[in-house]
């Protein structure tokens, strides 16, 4: 009788095996988050709230900062690039590769990678591209996309990931991690020798210095940078702090919150090419600066979630994540920072993911566990009304209409006789009432007994004590 | 590629142009951000040992004992930065090699380099590059040993941030290269070392 909206059917569909697999590691994960910080600080919140004002500040400043660090990277030798839009990220990549002769490249975890599908472009047009993130190189060879930000395979177990190793030819079916780790490190190191060019996202980049903040764990996005000689980083441009020292804020905040670490094993600031006396490293530094309708979320009433820095704990807490995994949100940023985010970046495609906004109960958990303090049920709240305005179809699917409600919230009188009357709920079979609305609510909860329409009566007699 | 440039600023001006009384810089003092420790230390040194092994890292202060180690993992061949291989010259059973061949990548088992800094307050080892004889040697190898001067192991991250200076490439080290990607599994030696030791002198 409840028509299902997508991301339900989604969650409906898991199987047993995967939803268990997404729900013990988030719950996992937000129990870590929660022991390190209250381990560490005496007011988590505190630190959590000055970086999400320093974010919002770096972001109301956004031109001044984003001249900076393009100044600091080319006093560093780097070469510095700008892109509008996914077409045109993936077409620099590419010019950079022709222009130093590369075929071959190695590449660590970026999700701007995957919001514009630099891998499909790069192999058409004949180049090698491996993913040495141990997770992202194991969805590479699925075909497969990553289901959570920080753990991208967390849907995956063991079992399947011995098979497709299997198939690629890297070894017998054996489904131990620790062999399937020693595997992926003999093959992909070789990967590292021969690539040409190494490319990295970047975490943060110190407007300031120019530096770039790289945070693993595995030491992939080290590798490459060892044994070749040009180096790209693909950049959101929202990915801005005003100097090395905000790092400070970040670096303890981003470990502690995605994974519960202390500090992610290795941090990397890079500011430009190799030094002189180095044997090993890039030669050429290339970081590209991608718009990406990024400044049109700036220009939205969303522009906080432009804070985020993709730690990922908004979805480990979220109990929508919990039950429908990543993939239920149809695009790159899952759960609720990607309830919010993917929309917007969707551009004229909004309605097509507008329902995302409203796979939320509103419980406040993301806000409460975020980094940098997104009241993200206040922008999933704005975007469920650019929905309605924008008459959104999806969005509105399984969603009775409430015409008759809102008239009577926006009508003070009318409002306060139904209120009156709200004791005769008391004596007729709700769950009858003919409304889809009320069907609809009722389908699974139960209507509590009213009691309420006395407090004003109360309040008029109290006004003046 | 000078017209993306144009156009992303000037998005970015129009986006920016109706907030009237855009966020100011907060203050704040570093104190916001040191971490509780996690108990009383006699000294920054112990402070580190401590942190270091709280991430899985292995702490050593004496040439004896890195000898001792070596030997028990039974590795026989190295790299090691020739302006320390002075210090490791009388190390029985291991050969050592100063100038790094890219193609015994997999023959040497240890890589000895100079550490920069360490971080009592999260048992970090930092690598800048200017100090590091090569790159690979302390990334490759299955044991990396960071060789680091006892007064240069600084109390907090800031502190460490401060010393950056003008280095392309600094790399904070908090224990062994590690994954959880399989079922949330934690092996450690991913790509990098899967024994990260610190070697104070
Ligand atoms: S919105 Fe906040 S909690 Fe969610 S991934 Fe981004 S920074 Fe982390």
């Amino acid at each position: 009788m409840k028509s299902l909206q997508k991301i339900d059917i989604a969650a409906r569909d898991l199987s047993e095996e995967v939803h268990d697999a997404n729900f013990i590691g988030a719950k996992m994960k937000s129990e870590r988050r929660y022991a390190a910080l209250e381990r560490d600080y005496a007011d988590p919140d505190k630190l959590r709230e000055t970086a999400g004002l320093i974010k919002q500040h770096t972001l109301e400043n956004l031109d001044t900062y984003l001249e900076k660090a393009e100044a600091a990277l080319q006093r560093n030798g780097a070469k510095v690039h700008f892109a509008v839009d996914d077409e045109r990220a993936k077409q620099v990549v590419l010019d950079i590769m022709n222009e130093h002769g590369c075929k071959s490249m190695v590449k660590s975890k970026s999700m701007l990678t995957e919001e514009i599908h630099l891998l499909d472009f790069l192999e058409k047009n004949g180049k090698e591209v491996v993913e040495t993130d141990l997770g992202e190189f194991i969805l590479q060879i699925d075909h497969d996309h990553p289901s959570h930000i920080v753990t991208p395979i967390v849907h995956k177990n063991r079992r399947g990931i011995a098979k497709s190793f299997e198939r690629e030819g890297l070894g017998d079916y054996n489904d131990d991690p620790e062999t399937i780790t020693r595997r992926a490190r003999k093959f992909l190191r070789q990967k590292y020798l021969d690539a040409d060019v190494g490319l990295t996202g970047a975490n943060f980049v110190s407007a300031e210095s120019g530096r770039i903040a790289l945070v693993t764990n595995e030491g992939n996005a080290r590798f490459c940078m060892a044994a070749n000689k040009v180096h790209i980083a693909i950049v959101g441009i929202e990915k801005l702090v005003p100097s090395d020292r905000e790092l400070g804020v970040f670096l303890n905040l981003i470990g502690r919150s995605g994974t519960g670490q202390q500090l992610t094993v290795y941090n990397q600031f890079i500011g430009g090419p190799k030094s002189a006396g180095q044997p090993h490293g890039p030669e050429h530094m290339h970081v590209i600066f991608v718009d990406n309708r990024r400044s049109e979320v700036l220009a939205s009433d969303c522009r906080e979630i432009l804070r985020c820095i993709r730690c990922g704990a908004c979805l480990n807490v979220c109990p929508v994540y919990r039950q429908s995994g990543g993939h239920a949100y149809r695009s790159v940023y899952p759960g609720p920072v990607g309830a919010v985010l993917s929309p917007l970046l969707a551009g004229n495609r909004f309605p097509e993911l507008a329902d995302l906004p409203k796979a939320s109960s509103l419980c406040g958990a993301c806000n409460e566990v975020c980094p940098v303090n997104i009241p993200i049920p206040d922008l999933l709240l704005r975007l469920r009304d650019k929905a309605k305005r924008e008459k959104a179809g999806d969005a509105m699917k399984g969603t009775p209409d409430l015409t008759m409600w809102a008239v009577l919230c926006s009508q003070p009188t009318m409002w306060k006789t139904a209120l009156k009357m709200g004791h005769t709920m008391n004596y007729i079979p709700t769950e009858m009432i003919p409304h889809p609305s009320a069907m609809s609510w009722q389908s699974q909860r139960k209507l509590p007994k009213f009691e309420g329409g006395k407090f004003r009566k109360w309040f008029k007699n109290h006004k003046s004590n | 590629m000078s017209s993306d440039r144009d156009a992303i600023f000037s998005s970015i001006r129009k986006a920016l142009e109706p907030i009237k009384n855009p966020a100011p810089m907060p203050e704040w003092d570093t104190e916001l951000v040191i971490s509780r420790p996690s108990g009383e230390f006699a000294s920054l040194k112990d402070q580190f040992e401590n942190k270091l092994k709280f991430a899985s890292a292995r702490f050593m202060d004496s040439v004896d004992a890195l000898g001792e180690f070596l030997k028990a993992e039974g590795v026989t061949i190295g790299y090691c930065d020739p302006a320390l291989a002075g210090r490791f010259a009388g190390l029985e059973g291991v050969e050592i090699e100063t100038e790094y061949d890219e193609a015994k990548i997999d023959v040497y088992g240890f890589g000895i380099t100079r550490a920069t800094a360490g971080i009592a307050e999260s048992g970090t080892i930092m690598l800048r590059d200017q100090d590091t004889s090569a790159r690979l040697a302390a990334l490759a190898p299955w044991i990396h040993v960071a060789v680091i001067d006892e007064k240069d192991i600084v109390a907090t991250i800031p502190d460490a941030i401060e010393r950056f200076g003008d280095d392309p490439s600094i790399i904070f080290c908090t224990g062994p290269s590690k994954t959880a990607d399989v079922e949330g599994i934690l092996i450690e030696g991913v790509h990098g070392p899967g024994i990260q030791v610190a070697l104070v002198i």
